[in-house]
Order: C-alpha cells, then sequence, then structure tokens
C-alpha cells in the first residue's frame, strides 16, 4: 500500500516544467545519438526515433497537465543553460497558449516518429538514415524551442535553428535538381521570414527595453500608431511567409514534397503552424488592443489563401504537392477564426473573440492531426508505388486496405465532413462569422457571411478535390505495373497511422471534452472562459453561448446512423432473401477488355473546375499529332496541358529579374582595386564622423 | 436531452414513405404536362420493391467502398431528415444540428457515391463523379449565403429556431431579403437535386448525365438503396426551402390535431413546390455545362443582393 501511495506521490508531483525540460533533452539526445550510430543505420534508426516517440510523449503530457490544469495556473518557468551574456539568457516557459501548441507538436510528433521507424528502413543502404534521424530530432528540438521560448533572443535562436534544419531535411535527397531548387527557395524564403522577425522585435525592443516576453506583453500601448502598424505589418509578413500565406506561399508546395515524407508530415501539420503561433503571440499578447484593419485584413488574407490553395491543390496531380496546397486552404481557415477573434477584440466583444480564437485554434489542432495523417498515408503510397504522380497509381485500396482506410479517414476530415474533426471546427468558425455579423453596425459586417460563403466554397472544393486524391489513388484499376504490384506498409507505419485516424475520430465525436482545454488559453489571451457555455447535456452537445444559436453533436449524428441502419439492413431481410450477389465486369459498352486507359484520369477530374476558373488558372494546352493520311486516324498523339501560376509568373518573375539587374548595377561597385576599396572605407569613416557630430 | 419519441417515429417514417411518392407525382405531372401517360404516380415504390428482390452484380474492379456507398447515402439523407422541422416547428433531433450539419451530412453522402463512381474504373463513373463535385462546389456558396441570410435574422443556425423566428409577427414573404434567398435557393435545389437546367433524372446520354452515371453499375439492392435515398434527400431540400420560406401551419406542440393540420399545410407547400419543379423543367431546355456555373453564380449573386438588403432594411 505505501509503495502505491509513494508511487501515486510521484505520478502527481510531476510537473510540467520538468516533464518540458525531459522532452527537450530527449531530443537532444536523440539528434546527437542519430550521429553517433550513424554508421550503423538500424541502431541509429531505431534509437533516434524511439528517443524521439519517449520525448514527444513525455511533451504530450506536459501540455495536457499545463492545459488540463485550468485557468490561471502559474506558467513554470525553465532555464535551459546557464546565461552567456547577461541578458541573452536561454529560458523557456509554458504558459497556456505554448502549451496548446507544445500538445500540437508531441502529438504529432509521436505519431510520426513512430510511422519514422518503419518509413527510414526505405532509406536502408541508398541514404544516411541516422543523418535523417538525426536531423529530425533537431527539427523536433527546435520546433519546440520557438514554441515555448521566453525571450525574443530565445524566440529568434530557435526559429533560425529550425529553419536551417528543415533545409537540411528538405534536401536530403540532394541528388535530384528538383530537390536542390527546391532546398534553395526554402532558404531564401526563411531568410526574408526570419528578416521581418528581426526588424518586427527590435522595434518592439525599442519600446519595452528588455527581451523577456513577460515584459513585452501588451508593450503596444507604450508605442505610438505608426511603430505599431509597422511592427504588425512586419510580423504579417514575417509569420505570413512561414504559414504560407497567399501571396507569400510560393515555396510551401515547393519544398514540402521533396522531403521524406514523414518530414514532409511534420512540416505541413507543425512547422507551418509556428506563424500561426507567432502571429497570436504577437496580436493577442504583445501589441494591445488592434485596430480594425487588422482583424480585417488577417480575415481577408485568410480567405484568399483558403480558396486559392484549394483551387491550386484541384489541379495537382503529384499527390503530396496537392496536400501541401492543401496546407494553405488550411491555414487560411486557421486565420479567418483569429481574424474574426481580432475584429471581436477591437468592437469589444470578447466572449465572441474568445469563439473565434477556439475555432481557429481547434482548426490548428485538427490540421496537424488530418494533414500528418494524410502526408503518411501519401509516404506509405509512395514507398509502395516509388512515384508520386497520381495518374501511376490506382487499385491501391485492394492492395494496401488499412492505409487506404486511414486516407480515407484523414480525407474525410479535411472535407470537413461530419463527424469527423474537420467538421467540428469548421462549424465554430461557421458560428464565429455568423455571430460576427450583429457585432458592429457598419459596412464591414458584411465580411463575416462573405468569408463564410467563402468557407463554404473551398469546404466542398477541398471535398471535391480529395474525391480525386482518393479515388485516382486507391480506386478502380492499377495505371501503371508499379501500382499493380504495390504492398501493404510496416507494422510501424500504419501504427502511426492508425494514432493520428484515432484522433481525428475523437477530436470529431467528443469536441466538447477537448473544448475545457481551451480555457487557460481564451483566459490568457481575451479574458473569458467559454467551455462550460460551449458545452451541453454533459458534453455531449456542442452548443454556443447564446441562448439558442446553435447546437450540433457528431456523436449525436453517428448514434443516429448507427439507429437507423437496421432499417436498410431489415429490408434485405424482409424483400432480399432470394437475391444473389455475384461479380461481373463493368460496362465497358459492350466492348471487351476495360483498361486502365479508360479510366478517368486526375488531370480530366478536375478539368470542369479549370474551365470555370480559367481566368484565374490560363491553362494552355498543346495537342501534337502524328498521322499517315488522315488526321482523325492518328498513329501517335502527344497532349500537354499546363496551367499558369499567377503569383510566380505575375509578381516573384518580376521581382527576381528586378534584385537581379539590381545586384548587377551594383557589382560594379567591386572592381577588384585595391585603390578602390581603400577609397570606400575612408568615405566610410568620414561619413560615420559626421554621423557621429 | 429528452426525445420525443412519437414524433421521431413520425418523422421517419414519413421520410421513408413520402419521399418516392413525390419523385413518382413529379414525374407523373412532367408527363402530363408534355402530353404522355406517365408513370403511375406510385411506381417509384413498385420500381424499389423490385430492385430490392433482384439479384445484384458487383463489378470486378470495385472495392469495398461500392458496397459501403448505398447504406452512406441512405442513412445520411434519413438522417439529415430528422434534423429538419417537417411538420412540427421542433425538429426531432434538432439538438444534434442544425443547418450546417444537414448540409454536411448531405455533402457527405455526395462524397461518398462520387468515390463510388470512379471504383469500378469505368469512364462514365469519373465523369459523373468530376461533374458533380464540381457543381456541387459551385452551388454550394450559393445556398450558404441564402441560408446565412435566414440564419442572420433568426440569429441562430438551428432550423427550428429559424422556423419559430420566422413564424413570428414580423414574417412576410414579399420581404426582399427572403424573396431574393428563395430564388436562389430554388436554384440551388434545382442544381441539388439533378434537375433540368442543369441535370436531365430521364437521361442516360454518356455525354450529358450527371447523377445517373455514378450509378450506371449498381443495381438490385444497392441501386434500390441509393435511388430511395436520393429520394428521400429530394424531399429533404424541398421540405427545407418550403418550411424555411413559408413557415406556416408547422406545430408548435404535438397534439395529434396539430399534427395532422401540419402533415396537410406540408402536403399543400411540397405540392405547390413540385408544381414550381415540374414547370421549370418543361418550360427550360438543359444548359450546356460550362453554362451551369453562371446560373449558378447568379444565384450567388441574388443570395448576396438578399443579404445586402438584409442590411439596408434593418
Amino acid at each position: 500500500m505505501s509503495d502505491l501511495e509513494a508511487w501515486a506521490h510521484i505520478v502527481t508531483s510531476v510537473q510540467p516544467a520538468t516533464l518540458l525540460g525531459a522532452s527537450l533533452c530527449g531530443y537532444g539526445l536523440g539528434a546527437v545519438g542519430g550521429l553517433f550510430f550513424m554508421l550503423r543505420e538500424k541502431l541509429a534508426t531505431a534509437f533516434s526515433f524511439g528517443a524521439a516517440t519517449l520525448s514527444a510523449l513525455s511533451g504530450l503530457l506536459a501540455g495536457l497537465l499545463m492545459l488540463g490544469g485550468g485557468a490561471g495556473s502559474p506558467a513554470p518557468q525553465l532555464e535551459l543553460l546557464p546565461a552567456l551574456i547577461p541578458s541573452l539568457r536561454f529560458t523557456v516557459r509554458l504558459d497556456a497558449l505554448s502549451a496548446l501548441f507544445l500538445l500540437v507538436v508531441s502529438l504529432l510528433g509521436a505519431a510520426i516518429s513512430i510511422y519514422s521507424l518503419g518509413y527510414a528502413k526505405g532509406f536502408f543502404g541508398r541514404k544516411n538514415a541516422g543523418l535523417l534521424g538525426a536531423f529530425y530530432n533537431a527539427l523536433l528540438l527546435a520546433t519546440t524551442l520557438t514554441f515555448v521560448a521566453d525571450n525574443i533572443w530565445m524566440f529568434l535562436f530557435a526559429w533560425e535553428l529550425m529553419a536551417l534544419t528543415a533545409y537540411c531535411l528538405v534536401s536530403f535527397e540532394h541528388e535530384k535538381p528538383e530537390t536542390r531548387q527546391a532546398g534553395v527557395l526554402f532558404f531564401i524564403m526563411s531568410h526574408i521570414d526570419a528578416g521581418c522577425l528581426i526588424l518586427g522585435f527590435l522595434l518592439l525592443f525599442q519600446a519595452s527595453g528588455d527581451y523577456s516576453f513577460a515584459s513585452l506583453h501588451g508593450v503596444g500601448a507604450a508605442m505610438s500608431p505608426g511603430k505599431r502598424d509597422a511592427a504588425f505589418v512586419l510580423f504579417l509578413l514575417g509569420f505570413g511567409i512561414k504559414c504560407g500565406v497567399v501571396p507569400l506561399h510560393i515555396w510551401l508546395p515547393v519544398a514540402h514534397p521533396v522531403a521524406p515524407s514523414n518530414v514532409s508530415a511534420l512540416m505541413s501539420g507543425v512547422l507551418i503552424k509556428t506563424g500561426i503561433y507567432g502571429l497570436t503571440r504577437v496580436c493577442f499578447d504583445f501589441l494591445g488592443a488592434p485596430p480594425l484593419w487588422w482583424g480585417v485584413t488577417i480575415l481577408a488574407a485568410g480567405t484568399i489563401s483558403a480558396v486559392l490553395g484549394v483551387l491550386y491543390a484541384l489541379m495537382e496531380h503529384d499527390l503530396k504537392r496537392l496536400l501541401a496546397y492543401h496546407s494553405i486552404e488550411n491555414i487560411g481557415i486557421i486565420l479567418m477564426g483569429l481574424g474574426a477573434a481580432l475584429i471581436f477584440l477591437h468592437t469589444g466583444h470578447p466572449l465572441l473573440a474568445a469563439l473565434g480564437l477556439i475555432a481557429g485554434m481547434y482548426h490548428t489542432i485538427n490540421h496537424a492531426c488530418f494533414k500528418g495523417l494524410l502526408f503518411l498515408g501519401a509516404g506509405a503510397v509512395l514507398h509502395a508505388t516509388h512515384t508520386r504522380n497520381m495518374e501511376e497509381m490506382g487499385g491501391l485500396a485492394k492492395r494496401m486496405p488499412q492505409t487506404a482506410c486511414y486516407f480515407l479517414l484523414g480525407a474525410v476530415a479535411i472535407s470537413a465532413l461530419p463527424p469527423l474533426n474537420g467538421f467540428v471546427s469548421e462549424w465554430l468558425t461557421y458560428q464565429t462569422l455568423l455571430q460576427g455579423f450583429g457585432t458592429t453596425d457598419s459596412l464591414w459586417r458584411l465580411a463575416f457571411p462573405w468569408s463564410g460563403a467563402m468557407l463554404a466554397l473551398t469546404g466542398a472544393l477541398a471535398a471535391a478535390c480529395f474525391v480525386k486524391a482518393f479515388g485516382i489513388t486507391f480506386l478502380a484499376q492499377p495505371r501503371s505495373p508499379a501500382a499493380g504490384a504495390a504492398h501493404e506498409a510496416a507494422p510501424s507505419m500504419r501504427a502511426g497511422m492508425a494514432v493520428l485516424a484515432a484522433a481525428c475520430v475523437l477530436l470529431g465525436l467528443f469536441p466538447a471534452l477537448f473544448i475545457r482545454l481551451f480555457d487557460p488559453l481564451t483566459q490568457q489571451l481575451s479574458g473569458v472562459q467559454l467551455s462550460s457555455q460551449l458545452s451541453l447535456n454533459h458534453g455531449l452537445v456542442l452548443g454556443l453561448p447564446a441562448e439558442k444559436a446553435g447546437s450540433v453533436s457528431t456523436l449525436g449524428l453517428v448514434l443516429t446512423g448507427v439507429c437507423l441502419l437496421p432499417i436498410p439492413l431489415a429490408l434485405r431481410l424482409v424483400f432480399g432473401r432470394k437475391a444473389r450477389t455475384r461479380r461481373g465486369p463493368t460496362w465497358a459498352c459492350g466492348q471487351p477488355g476495360l483498361t486502365p486507359q479508360m479510366e478517368y484520369t486526375a488531370t480530366g477530374f478536375s478539368k470542369p473546375i479549370r474551365m470555370i476558373f480559367k481566368a484565374l488558372f490560363r491553362p494552355r494546352r498543346d495537342v501534337q499529332r502524328e498521322y499517315d493520311f488522315s488526321p482523325y486516324f492518328a498513329t501517335n498523339i502527344r497532349f500537354q496541358s499546363h496551367i499558369e501560376e499567377v503569383f510566380v509568373e505575375r509578381l516573384y518573375r518580376p521581382l527576381r529579374i528586378t534584385i537581379l539587374r539590381g545586384s548587377r548595377r551594383i557589382r560594379a561597385l567591386q572592381a577588384g582595386s585595391i585603390h578602390a576599396y581603400l577609397l570606400y572605407i575612408f568615405v566610410a569613416l568620414l561619413l560615420l564622423l559626421l554621423f557621429a557630430l | 436531452m429528452n426525445l420525443d419519441f412519437p414524433i421521431l417515429f413520425a418523422q421517419t417514417a414519413l421520410l421513408l414513405l413520402l419521399a418516392p411518392l413525390l419523385s413518382g407525382l413529379i414525374k407523373n405531372w412532367k408527363a402530363k404536362l408534355q402530353n404522355r401517360r406517365g408513370p403511375r404516380v406510385w411506381q417509384p415504390y413498385f420500381d424499389l420493391l423490385k430492385f430490392l428482390r433482384k439479384d445484384m452484380v458487383l463489378s470486378e474492379h470495385s472495392s469495398w467502398i461500392f458496397s459501403v456507398t448505398p447504406y452512406v447515402l441512405f442513412l445520411t439523407a434519413l438522417a439529415a431528415g430528422l434534423l429538419l422541422p417537417l411538420v412540427t416547428a421542433q425538429a426531432p433531433l434538432g439538438l444534434f444540428g442544425g443547418v450546417l450539419a444537414l448540409v454536411g451530412l448531405l455533402a457527405l453522402g455526395r462524397f461518398f457515391l462520387a468515390l463510388s463512381g470512379l471504383d469500378p474504373a469505368s469512364a462514365f463513373g469519373g465523369m459523373g463523379s468530376s461533374r458533380e463535385m464540381t457543381i456541387s462546389a459551385v452551388a454550394e456558396p450559393a445556398m450558404m449565403l441564402a441560408i446565412f441570410t435566414v440564419a442572420i435574422a433568426a440569429g441562430s443556425t438551428n432550423l427550428s429556431q429559424i422556423v419559430l423566428a420566422s413564424q413570428g409577427p414580423g414574417w412576410k414573404f414579399f420581404d426582399p431579403s427572403r424573396a431574393l434567398a428563395f430564388t436562389a435557393m430554388f436554384i440551388v435545389l434545382m442544381a441539388e437535386t439533378g434537375r433540368i437546367p442543369v441535370d436531365n433524372p430521364a437521361t442516360h446520354l454518356e455525354l450529358t448525365m450527371i447523377h445517373e452515371a455514378m450509378l450506371l453499375e449498381y443495381s438490385g439492392r444497392y441501386l434500390a438503396l441509393i435511388e430511395w435515398g436520393v429520394a428521400i434527400k429530394q424531399l429533404v431540400l424541398m421540405a427545407l426551402l418550403a418550411n424555411i420560406f413559408f413557415p406556416i401551419g408547422l406545430a408548435p406542440e404535438t397534439t395529434p390535431a396539430t399534427f395532422a393540420l401540419g402533415l396537410l399545410f406540408l402536403a399543400a407547400k411540397l405540392l405547390v413546390l413540385a408544381g414550381a419543379v415540374v414547370l421549370v423543367e418543361t418550360s427550360n431546355a438543359k444548359l450546356r455545362l460550362f453554362r451551369v456555373p453562371d446560373l449558378l453564380s447568379a444565384a450567388f449573386i441574388l443570395a448576396m443582393l438578399a443579404l445586402v438588403s438584409t442590411f439596408l432594411f434593418s
């Protein structure tokens, strides 16, 4: 008995800070171990991904303890290393906002690490799996540090570490030219965003005089409006690049697909969320009472990203690029919730602001789960068929039944269909937007239902896109010999997917229970707690605080379906007792033999949408026929279809050309003559002296 | 949470039994208007019975998705119907979700049906799925915006609340925002139920069919479930349109007398709406596929105007 009590004492006395520290050390150990055992790939893989799994579980527990402790519990602080220079301290702190994102990174980290135990075997003998494990751990470490950093210096350090490790992972298969180009683009964009952040933080530092995040709380009130707006714009650009807001998104669909699939899952699920974290931290914590245009800008940016993200996703037939574009869409949906929350803070509706925050944050968790799941599924498919091109897949539901099941769950969730988690968070977003209409009398309020309608368009297009992604990849006949010879994924890979699939189901069916985790967060950022008002009927129904404004119960809908199931079954028993079922060929207009070439292709599937939105896509096609005597009897046909990526062509290309031209002009300064350089130094010295006077 | 079981059972039975009748009625009236005798009003019941008894042929290329879809489609349509105030102002399962859940459930059914179109590896099915998902995507914003107009006026997405709010003394149909929203919703209804300016329910011509193309490989019991589910979906959408915009006659509390009266009013509203559908179907030609988005963007603009006029006149 005393043993048991002693154990219970130990378990209850475990502090979130201890767990967080253990988790950070674990990642560090995993990274070092991966490098240390680099030459023995089996051991290195088991060690580094095993360490990552355990560390992630520890982090998950820390986040849960912190958020489950309710609002108002003090944020534990931790000094990682002794300070080298007095003001530059390596401190981390776990407040509610950090804890929530710690939860996201740890949940996804745990599932992906389990998956990677099997997935990394695909690199044995080809690439160094130990190196992959080391960088993977370093990336998890850096991302976790970004979420819990407690001062500007620590945050920027973690941010840079994250960008560099992510760059190494993106260019992991650097022997392909496509990968190298993607890596360079990623590198450039991450440093532009780091530059914006440094400038933004300098503006904040100027007002506060201290590096710590605690001293930055509400610092916006001490700044002049012009500087405050400038800081907001800089942060919006910096964090916007990280989370892939249109038009700053161009690196995302290029860099995510070329990385190994477990890394893609981590990048799309968590890494881009550092942008959301930063934006929330800055807008809700640092900059103080927001003017109206901040919220409207974020809402507009979110709406545009959501619609354009899904439209470009529909045009893809590369499975991983398709998923990457969907990340842009989902970031847009998250930003819609956050933007609406900022507007409500401006109009003085903290309760609605809390609702908007919950909508955005719930979608953040959900997106991490289903996008992680989908990327892992895509990784399993890639592993089995050795191609990312959907036109060469097909028939995989029979060859990889479990992977197909998990992918389908992810597809239903991301398409915001009931009863899974995507539906719940989009329901909350819709409700936020609808409630927003009544908060103000100005013309701005039309923006809310307008965004709601665009959210509806996004949802429906996402459903279309995932009918395509699942249908072309997993259904019908295999379109290539490789797809025909595909095999089910390794057990650990399936286990990793199962964890995330279970998370999607649980987050979908029991939203009212998870809503409680947001109490500390909304208390911290908008000053109210909402969970008790959102959860009706013992947590089985999700409802709105306003009397009878709307309620939903995904569990109730599922139970309804289960209760109604006897009807079709009884119909079969009563009427269809004599009916038999047999297999037969598919109708092919009476012709014998249905070949995979007759199936609908991914490009064909999205053609109506390409035609409807042709003003955006500017589709071009090129058909070449070879024939002997009549064009109607072609011996050979070549078909090429191409769409224009507006932002790359119209925005970034002219920009790049201008920058290159400018740098060519500046090059004239570097003439290679020592006399000229001496002159420069002299002029610089003079200028500095004049400046000092 | 207390469920009103008699109403729950009554509404389930009503949805199951009324849906084929509504389809039969529309078919019969359409034939009459075209100077044909047409099938009997009861014909869909006989069809369903026959399909249920028939042997079934499954495509050799199809997977388990193909077998799950009929159940998903049938159950989602039925569950969506239970979220709707059909005869009584209080929907039997209104607590489980409002108009967003209703639209979501119907979308779930469509998602699975479109997957099943791709499953048997036939080009027709893929074509149907592609077009169905495209048209629904273009119809969705118009539908949501029209729904938002009434939801914002009622301050709720709960359908019973919407109905009760518009039943109040302030209700008048010729409120411009309501009339505009109704028109938008009617256009969406024609698209969602696969009716003539958008899709021809009677055609089996490869190049024009949308909905039928996805069902091509279904037979026997599964076909019966799908046909029935689609009929229920049509009933749900028509009743949604009728009851949101004309909430008269919905029984405020459930006594047998008010229920019977409510039933009578529902029948009258559905008959008028079915008449309108028949008229539109007979007096219009099917649009070319790429003209359909024009029609649906007109619906979207009407819904937007409805919203703006709420803003102007309130």
